[in-house]
């Protein structure tokens, strides 16, 4: 019932406002501990050297991409079947956010690649996924811009996302599969980072950074969204500045 | 703490600060933007207020 | 039980009604045809003439000229109902939108899907790929070009009447279609080298049933979305 009365944009866009100061510092404070305990702490990796540094922004910001789009999936889901139009909102907002975290998988894949295998860019299995998953996310929001009308959009994006999160599992499984017949020697296998006990908690605290960074953000950009939509309802004119 | 080593980053400087740097902007914009825009559309409601008052 | 003979009925006559229209309009037919067979010409031409390297190559490009080639028509699936308006009436029907938007979808890998398997040994004949090779990429063109047409019409449906829309969808689908490439081309070059391409080729039945069963399904829903 409550949840049903903060899903209306009236009562979710002060909520949001109530609640953003303390994601978006309690963010701050998680991302530069993470930081400190990354870049100070941590010992240097036996194997990996200081790359292994590189791990903090890559893992959470690979993990967050993924994590994005099945909550983006799931807010389709529930938009779809109980037509709540915040899950729009929301949608809209996660997409760059998602797209962003990906991006940055990629790079600092890529940067993590070229001092460990020699290439800027090697078609490993999980880095390819990344790149599809890029891939999906540029469709949705290509998707989205080239449809005017606000409804249709925002169902057609559901109907996209919801299709796109159940091939994922197909995608991810057959490219980890390609490329084991493409590597048959276990010594050339491109095997992603072990995680180590040494690095996990500043791993862990990163990662709970980015999660409240997604929430911050997505919190703000749900508001802009909101005031476009709302632009000329009452209740707004009503919040004033 | 040997700064100078720090910095070095065991010679891989390069690709580990290049990692946090580029993290820095990818955060940066995806608050920088939406906060930009949040602030004009602020700017827009304040100025129809006075004009509708 | 008359529901039932309903049904088929219903999806033969579409069929019928859909295979005479794609008879009148035979160039759109021949066109992702032609451009099936150019793409795969232009690799010797960017690559060069040696057989070894073609032959290697040979699964991956023909896979991915089918893959564009069915691209390119799938704009023609519902086009021609939206443009005279008749794309509503399709799912007004009292038959389900699904057995209908199947049927279309049938004609579809028809003029489209099948071409492309029976001209397949010519090109790879071409592309100096071995009899087995040959035979296996017939093989997973006739069990992943449906999939194609099945998959494809989703997208179709989500792009109806949009500016960008080709390339929009290509966007949309072809990340969708990697699996069925993968899965395809690992059977010919598993084949081509001595191994079985059973697990490969189970997944592509396996991926074909779950299409088969919700493609037509999910593609009414997106329909009723883009015709709102």
């Amino acid at each position: 019932m409550i949840f049903q009365k903060f899903a209306a944009p009236k009562y979710f866009y002060p909520l949001a406002g109530k609640c953003l100061p303390w994601f978006g510092w309690l963010c701050v404070l998680t991302l530069a501990t993470g930081l400190y305990l990354g870049l100070f702490v941590a010992p240097p990796d036996y194997q990996q050297g200081e790359t292994v540094r590189i791990m903090f922004i890559h893992v959470p910001s690979a993990w967050m991409s993924m994590f994005v789009y099945a909550v983006m999936a799931g807010a389709a889901a529930i938009g779809l079947v109980w037509k709540i139009k915040l899950t729009d909102s929301f949608i809209t907002a996660s997409a760059p956010i998602g797209a962003s975290f990906t991006l940055l998988a990629l790079l600092t894949g890529s940067l993590w690649g070229k001092p460990m295998w020699g290439a800027w860019w090697v078609w490993d299995a999980r880095l390819t996924s990344e790149l599809i998953l890029l891939f999906l996310y540029l469709g949705f929001m290509s998707l989205q811009s080239a449809i005017d009308d606000p409804r249709r959009a925002s169902r057609a994006g559901a109907i996209l996302l919801l299709v796109g999160v159940i091939n994922l599992p197909v995608i991810h499984y057959s490219v980890e599969w390609w490329n084991t017949l493409h590597q048959p020697s276990s010594v050339a296998r491109l095997d992603g980072p072990r995680i180590h006990s040494s690095i996990l908690i500043p791993l862990l605290v990163m990662m709970a950074g980015f999660k409240l960074f997604f929430v911050s953000v997505v919190l703000l950009r749900m508001r802009s969204i909101i005031l476009d939509n709302e632009a000329n309802s009452r209740w707004l004119q009503e919040q004033g500045a | 703490m040997n700064w100078s080593e720090f910095f070095n980053m065991g010679g891989y400087a390069v690709y580990v600060w290049g990692s946090y740097l580029l993290a820095a902007i990818v955060l940066g914009l995806n608050v920088w933007l939406p906060l930009r825009k949040y602030h004009g559309q602020q700017k827009m409601i304040r100025k129809k207020n006075e004009t509708t008052s | 039980m008359s529901s039932h003979v309903g049904l088929l009925a219903s999806w033969q006559r579409v069929l019928k009604r859909e295979l005479l229209l794609a008879y009148r309009q035979r160039n759109d037919i021949l066109t992702p045809l032609i451009f099936f067979i150019i793409v795969i010409s232009l690799f010797p031409l960017g690559v060069g003439p040696e057989p070894e390297i073609l032959r290697i190559i040979a699964p991956g490009v023909i896979w991915v000229a089918a893959l564009l080639a069915t691209l390119l028509s799938l704009s023609r699936l519902f086009n021609n109902e939206l443009h005279d308006g008749t794309l509503e009436q399709l799912l007004l029907t009292p038959q389900p939108a699904s057995v209908l938007i199947f049927a279309k979808i049938t004609s579809h890998w028809l003029t489209t899907g099948l071409p492309l398997v029976l001209i397949s040994p010519l090109l790879a004949i071409s592309l100096d790929m071995s009899p087995i090779a040959l035979g296996y990429t017939m093989v997973t063109l006739l069990l992943g070009t449906p999939i194609l047409s099945l998959v494809g019409a989703v997208g179709a449906a989500l792009t109806l009447g949009l500016r960008g829309g080709g390339v929009l969808l290509a966007l949309l689908i072809l990340p969708l279609y990697i699996p069925v490439l993968i899965f395809a081309t690992g059977a010919i070059i598993a084949t081509s080298n001595g191994y079985s391409a059973e697990g490969q080729l189970s997944l592509l039945a396996a991926y074909l049933i779950l299409t088969l069963i919700f493609a037509p399904w999910v593609t009414s829903h997106a329909l009723r979305v883009s015709l709102d």
